[in-house]
């Protein structure tokens, strides 16, 4: 609620509410919502465990609380940052005038394997090849965010957000009849009205949506039978598709039907063994061929992950820039490219200060957070960032904001990040106001990944 | 609706049924083995064989004890067909089938499984066996329950409702064929003092004891526990029910579809044959031969479901 004892305006209406609680209540509430999401099923998978067992992500019962003007200046920030990629993302898979204007390297491009070859010159059907993207934010004082990560690929994240409000509307209807938050529960008919906006231009009538899932044992396998359900689309996997008379067609009770627009939960590697990964159980054989000749819509477009490859995030600024002339309203983090000689030495001699990430990684996988490892730890990253340094960008702790989190000792301040979700579509670019905030459970932690023991709370954008 | 949504459905409620029918023949069995100490043994076998799962518990086991059979049949990680791996494929596959199911029937499955997993944590004593098979029951009454209330009747509750049925008949032939040298007339004299309590322990695995009394009073004979369990129209584990329900489902799909599928015209023919042949003609053919031809039957159309739905996909 502030770095002080002062209470951030935001959360004025939210503080004299809760002064009224009785803490027994609100600890009853918390045990509420566990068993809640167990019953619904809200869970998520680990990867690499033996047991394959289902875990809860841990709720927490107090909002995070935006004021509408802040949300103003985020949401301003991150629609010029999303129409920057979207034209950067044509740009390269086209002319590739940033690279001939020198303004981003092209070895970076070049040698980059989220750079999908076979991308070039395909015209996603209406323009857009970051139909989802939920954009990363930080928050390190009253006026200043930070884009963390763009996460243009498959973002998840989503059904949180709308679960954890449904949650809070159960728990507290109370507290929403005494303030005014803006609502996200439109995120899935928007989302669908989003696609179906994108279907290939020879598509007649209504569009055939379909999410494509890996499957029951991903990770993420409850949000996109959320997603499906509450779009009234199909949800289905690879070995329910085949391409039939040129088209991507699914299997039903009654013989295969014509799907028009695919949401894609799987990672562009698994998408086509024909054209990329040839293990690949996930995909289906030949669709990047029926994408190229127009056949169907792919959501995101394959070959996205190029725009938020880490190699390249250091570079957005720039990208902003060179596409929408303006100067980026949001700020990136400062970022030391490993790769460059004279910044690998300053990484190296600061390591027990930054954050090193793995160019390609996710999740929170494979990283060091500088300041929380043991002399051991940095002393096997320092190894490995020597035998590899192209590998790695390295960043500044930053001072994160914390937000309140009710503990079994009461309120105590925690370090969060937010993930505003984002659809683009030739009718306009719509962000649903707030996003999911996670949160770093134990204190004094900056990792807020789900599969890292992370946890996450509603996120409210009060009215105006 | 997708191919693999209605199998999974197809799958879910059979899975269900099966845990739900275990469960039935375990607490018949336990009362045997309570009452008649000396016939225990052989009855847990004829439990094991019903499950189809005799071979499995020999392979772990060498002897039959009550505690060990329960604990088999209930939970044991070695048997694929126990109680507690049923339920989670039937939460699986609702949890594949889940943009199909009503919030309510998949929260009901996942709650069964949830609370089935956790009350089968530890082995399962026998004093603890009756609360036990209570909640199975309970459970799965409550996603029938939810099913029931909730879902549209549209063809995903057709093929939930077809997984049932079919699932029930083959259970409910299974226990007859287990047991039908019990059931026939030479063993069965008139007039007696027949092992009464045999033939009830039979009407007890489909949960039929009291029904059967009700219409029957105490005249117990073998034709008319056969007659009832294979041919009565009002009991909801007969053969002739299950058919009827099979039949009007698929009759149900066809409409939807707009189509005749050789399932249902394979439904159909089964249900006529079903009316048109009374209980002596039955043991005429004799009852061993009987059941043995409709489990295959009942297999064969499973299959025919399976193929005329798209479950799978086909080579070619």
């Amino acid at each position: 609620m502030g770095s002080d004892e002062n209470v951030r305006r935001p959360y004025d209406d939210y503080k004299s509410w809760l002064d009224q609680e009785n803490v027994k209540r609100l600890h009853r509430k918390s045990a509420d919502a566990e068993a809640f999401f167990r019953k619904t099923g809200i869970t998520f998978n680990v990867y690499g465990q033996d047991e394959a067992d289902e875990r809860l992500i841990p709720f927490d019962v107090v909002p995070r609380v935006l004021s509408a003007r802040e949300w103003r200046k985020l949401s301003k920030g991150i629609e010029q940052r999303v129409r920057a990629i979207n034209a950067f993302l044509y740009d390269i898979y086209h002319r590739q005038e940033i690279l001939r204007a020198g303004r981003v390297p092209v070895e970076l491009i070049a040698n980059n394997v989220a750079f999908l070859s076979q991308m070039i010159g395909v015209n996603p059907p209406g323009g857009i090849y970051t139909h989802i993207i939920g954009t990363d934010i930080v928050r390190t004082g009253e006026e200043e965010f930070y884009v963390l990560e763009d996460n243009a690929r498959t973002p998840s994240g989503v059904s949180y957000m709308l679960e954890n409000r449904e949650t809070m509307l159960q728990m507290f209807p109370e507290l929403f009849a005494k303030i005014k938050v803006q609502e996200v529960s439109n995120y899935p008919r928007q989302l669908r009205r989003s696609l179906a906006a994108c279907a290939p231009p020879n598509c007649e009538g209504k569009p055939v949506v379909a999410v494509l899932t890996p499957g029951i044992h991903n990770s993420a396998y409850f949000e996109h039978s959320f997603l499906a359900d509450h779009m009234g689309a199909e949800l289905v996997e690879g070995h329910d598709l085949k391409i039939v008379d040129g088209r991507v067609a699914m299997r039903t009770t009654q013989g295969y039907t014509a799907i028009d627009v695919l949401y894609r939960r799987v990672d562009d590697d698994y998408l086509d063994p024909l054209n990329f990964n040839p293990e690949s159980m996930l995909g289906v054989p030949g669709i990047m061929d029926v994408y190229r000749s127009g056949g169907i819509t792919i959501a995101n477009a394959p070959g996205t992950g190029i725009s938020d490859d880490k190699a390249l995030y250091s570079y957005m600024p720039d990208i902003v820039e060179f596409y929408t002339g303006e100067k980026p309203l949001l700020e990136n983090v400062p970022t030391w490219r490993c790769s460059e000689k004279d910044q690998l030495a300053y990484v190296l001699e600061h390591l027990e200060e930054l954050v090193v990430k793995e160019v390609h990684g996710s999740g929170g996988y494979g990283m060091l957070v500088g300041p929380a490892a043991s002399k051991k730890e940095v002393a096997a990253f320092r190894a490995k960032l020597i035998d590899n340094a192209s590998n790695y960008i390295a960043q500044p702790t930053l001072a994160l904001s914390t937000v309140p989190i009710f503990t079994k000792k009461g309120l105590a301040p925690r370090h969060v990040d937010l993930r505003p979700f984002v659809l683009v579509s030739p009718e306009g670019i719509n962000i649903t106001p707030g996003g999911l905030t996670r949160v770093a459970m134990t204190e004094g932690s900056l990792v807020v990944n789900s599969s890292q023991g992370g946890g996450t709370k509603d996120t409210w954008v009060l009215e105006e | 609706m997708l191919g693999k949504t209605a199998a999974s459905l197809f799958w879910m409620s059979r899975y269900l049924e099966r845990a739900e029918n275990s469960a039935r023949f375990i607490e018949a069995g336990f009362r045997i083995a309570l009452t008649r100490s000396a016939s225990a043994s052989d009855e847990w076998s004829s439990v094991l064989k019903s499950s189809g799962v005799l071979g499995a518990y020999h392979a772990k086991h060498d002897t039959i004890e009550s505690a060990r059979v329960i604990n088999f049949l209930l939970r044991d990680p070695d048997n694929s067909g126990s109680v507690i791996a049923l339920m989670k494929q039937a939460r699986d596959s609702a949890r594949t089938a889940r943009i199909a199911l009503t919030r309510e029937v998949w929260e009901a499955t996942n709650e069964s499984w949830i609370t089935l997993k956790s009350a089968m944590a530890k082995p399962v004593r026998e004093q603890d066996l009756p609360e036990i098979l209570g909640l199975v029951r309970q459970q799965s009454a409550l996603v029938r329950g939810a099913t029931l209330g909730t879902m549209l009747r549209n063809d995903g509750f057709n093929f939930l409702r077809l997984g049932t049925f079919l699932e029930r008949a083959d259970s409910t032939a299974r226990i007859l064929d287990v047991k039908y040298y019990l059931l026939l007339p030479s063993l069965a004299q008139i007039g007696s003092s027949v092992d009464n309590v045999q033939w009830e322990t039979i009407l007890r695995s489909v949960s039929a004891h009291r029904s059967f009394r009700w219409l029957n009073g105490t005249d117990i004979s073998a034709q008319a526990v056969a007659d009832y369990l294979i041919l009565h129209r009002q009991m909801p584990r007969s053969l002739a029910f299950c058919y009827a329900k099979i039949s009007d489902n698929l009759g149900f799909l066809d409409q939807n579809y707009d189509r005749k599928s050789s399932s249902g015209e394979l439904a159909k023919l089964i249900c006529e044959q079903q009316q048109q042949q009374p209980i002596e003609a039955i043991f005429d053919i004799g009852l061993h031969e009987y059941i043995n031809e409709f489990i295959k039957a009942n297999n064969g159309l499973a299959a025919q479901i399976e193929t005329d739905f798209n479950f799978q996909d086909r080579i070619g």
